[in-house]
This record gives C-alpha cells, structure tokens and sequence, in this order.
C-alpha cells in the first residue's frame, strides 16, 4: 500500500463513502474503488455484491486471489421530531453503534436539556438534509404526525435510498400519507418501502416500548434487509 | 457514535506516517472456524515494534508485529497463517481453535 491510497482512503471514509479496496495478493497490487467509481470496475459485480452487507472477502480469479476490502460507513439514525418517543430512541440506538442525529424545527421541542449527547437540530429537516444529505448507510424514522415536518425527510429519504425509511402513524394517517407523496407527482419513488406504523407489532404501549420496537424495525433493516423487504411487500 | 474511542487503525497509520515513522498494515483476509476477529481487522504496525488494532484479540499480534517489522525492513509483503498451535509452524496459535490468513503490507511512502 502507499501513503496516498492509505489517504484517499480515509478521505473517502469520513466522507461517509463506500470504499472498496482490492489487492492483488499474488503481486501485492492494489486499487481503491469508491462508491461513485464502482460501476467501471472490473470487479464491480463483486463489489456490487458486497456494499450491502459490508463484507470483505477473497476472490478467486484467472489472475490468482484477489482480496475486496469493503469499507461501509457506520450506520447513521436520523429522526425527524424531538418527541417523547425519541427521547427514549436516541440512546438505544446509540447504545447499538448509530450515529444519531435529531431533527425538528420546534425550538420548544428540540432543546439541549432534552437531547443531551446527541446531535439535535432546531431547524427545518430542508435546511438540515441540504447540508448533511441521506444515503444508502441511514436509517430515517420520521415521528412528528406534522405533514409540514415530515413530508420532505420522507421523499427525501426514499430518493437516498436510506436502508430504512419508517413513519409514526396508524393505517389511515399512512394512506393519506402516501396519496398526498403520490400527488407530488414523483416517479421512481416506492412509497411502499415506509414502514408504517412504524416499529415491529410487538404490542407497544409507551414511547420507551415503540423506540425498541422502531429500533429493532431498523436493525433487522440493516442486518437481514432481505427478509424486511419480503416483510414489507407481504403487508 | 462520535465519542465513541473506537481505534481506528487505518487513522493511526496516516498520523504515524505523517510523523516520519515507517509502517506496515496487517489485514484478516480469511478465517475458517470460529476466528477472534472478522475478515478485514487491520493492525498498524511501526518500525520499533509498537501497534494498534487488533487481527486477533490477542493470539498472534506478537508474530504479526515481528513479522511486519520484517516487511518493514524488506520493502515486500508478505502472507501469514494461523491455526491451532500445534499444527502449524508457528509458535503462536489460536486456542478458539480457528485459523486465520494475515496479509502483511509496508506502507510505502
């Protein structure tokens, strides 16, 4: 390895870019290959494979064995509304390795007494998301009941390919939901990917028992997205 | 988590580097069995022998630090395995009972 892959590398990391890194281990020959750059690779298929899961791993080739070094970012929660509920979400969530940020325009709401040790924004999600965009490693639970608040976190998470996407709100409140998202008039957008209500049907009957039921909604998102996609498209 | 004081290997070895010490990065490319340590575990290594991170909780890190010292000094990297103790020829092993491949690479500046 030289010294400006090494930095490249960590560029691309704290910019919360995927990477991969592939070794020819035969040669010691290595290439860096970002998220953006996948696609031209010869091994993109490989790679494509594994940004999901994160999971590095040797390859067999015509050229010898080759290493995929896959750097994920962490997992990030953002949660839309500095409600009762995400008083109780945000250090679990931290508890299990999110990076987790607040947001909510409601001075009142989203105070520093109330969120301490967290990242909490007083401003609109708009504002917020202009500066530190979603993607594919987040999580968006989104537990306002104000459309004003919600709304633009929502479409803007389903466009970012956030690996879960939840909304706090029983059936009724999700239908309209998606019939007001459906009038904006987006296309390639699947509504059907909000999880809503939001959180496993495990019965919850206070904020502290919806924030474990929403957290473990987004761990099984992150770890057996397939199983939460086949979830979601049998509801 | 931001607080959180996590060792990032790959950090240490830009600052290392930065402050003129000459390193190699050891990184689990496989495991077989129950390895301490998941596959792409980085250890950072510098020329005197000091690290950060970890390939194997433990176990090893004393015949990877020796070894990267070596790749070190040879300017080449190099391919290491582990296994139980008794069935390999180094000294050191794993007493999970797994085995794990450490590919051992200077950083070349």
């Amino acid at each position: 390895m030289d010294s400006e892959l090494l930095q490249r590398l960590n560029i691309a990391r704290q910019s919360r870019k995927a990477v991969a890194v592939v070794t020819h281990l035969a040669d010691g020959q290595k290439r860096l290959v970002v998220e953006d750059d996948i696609a031209g690779d010869p091994l993109a298929e490989q790679i494509t494979q594994r940004l999901r899961s994160g999971k590095s791993g040797i390859v067999e080739t015509a050229a010898g064995e080759i290493f995929i070094q896959m750097y994920v970012p962490p997992p990030r929660l953002v949660i839309i509304g500095a409600v009762h509920i995400s008083q109780a979400l945000y250090p679990m969530a931290q508890a299990c390795g999110f990076d987790v940020t607040i947001i909510d325009p409601r001075t009142a709401f989203a105070t520093p007494e109330r969120f301490q040790n967290v990242v909490c924004h007083a401003e609109w999600p708009e504002e917020v998301l202009k500066r530190q965009p979603l993607d594919a490693f987040t999580a968006l639970a989104v537990v306002t009941h104000d459309p004003k608040i919600d709304d633009f976190p929502l479409m803007a998470a389903l466009d970012a390919g956030c690996f879960y996407v939840g909304a706090l709100g029983g059936r009724k409140t999700n239908a309209k939901r998606v019939d007001r998202l459906s009038a904006t008039g987006v296309d390639g957008v699947d509504l059907d990917r909000i999880c809503a209500p939001i959180g496993l049907d495990i019965g919850a009957a206070n904020p502290a028992e919806i924030a474990v039921a929403v957290l473990a909604q987004i761990v099984e998102a992150l770890r057996k997205p397939n199983v939460a996609l086949a979830s979601e498209q049998a509801a | 988590m931001a607080e959180s004081p996590e060792i990032d290997p790959l950090a240490i070895a830009q600052t290392w580097q930065k402050d003129g010490r000459a390193i190699a990065l050891a990184t689990v490319v496989e495991t077989w069995g129950s390895a301490p340590r998941p596959v792409g575990s980085h250890l950072v290594i510098d020329q005197e022998g000091n690290f950060e991170g970890s390939v194997s909780g433990g176990c090893v890190e004393g015949a990877v630090v020796f070894e990267a010292v070596d790749a070190i000094e040879s300017g080449k990297p190099k391919m290491l395995e582990f296994g139980v103790a008794d069935e390999t020829a180094w000294e050191v092993g794993l007493s999970c009972g797994g085995r794990i491949r450490v590919y051992v690479e200077p950083v070349t500046s």
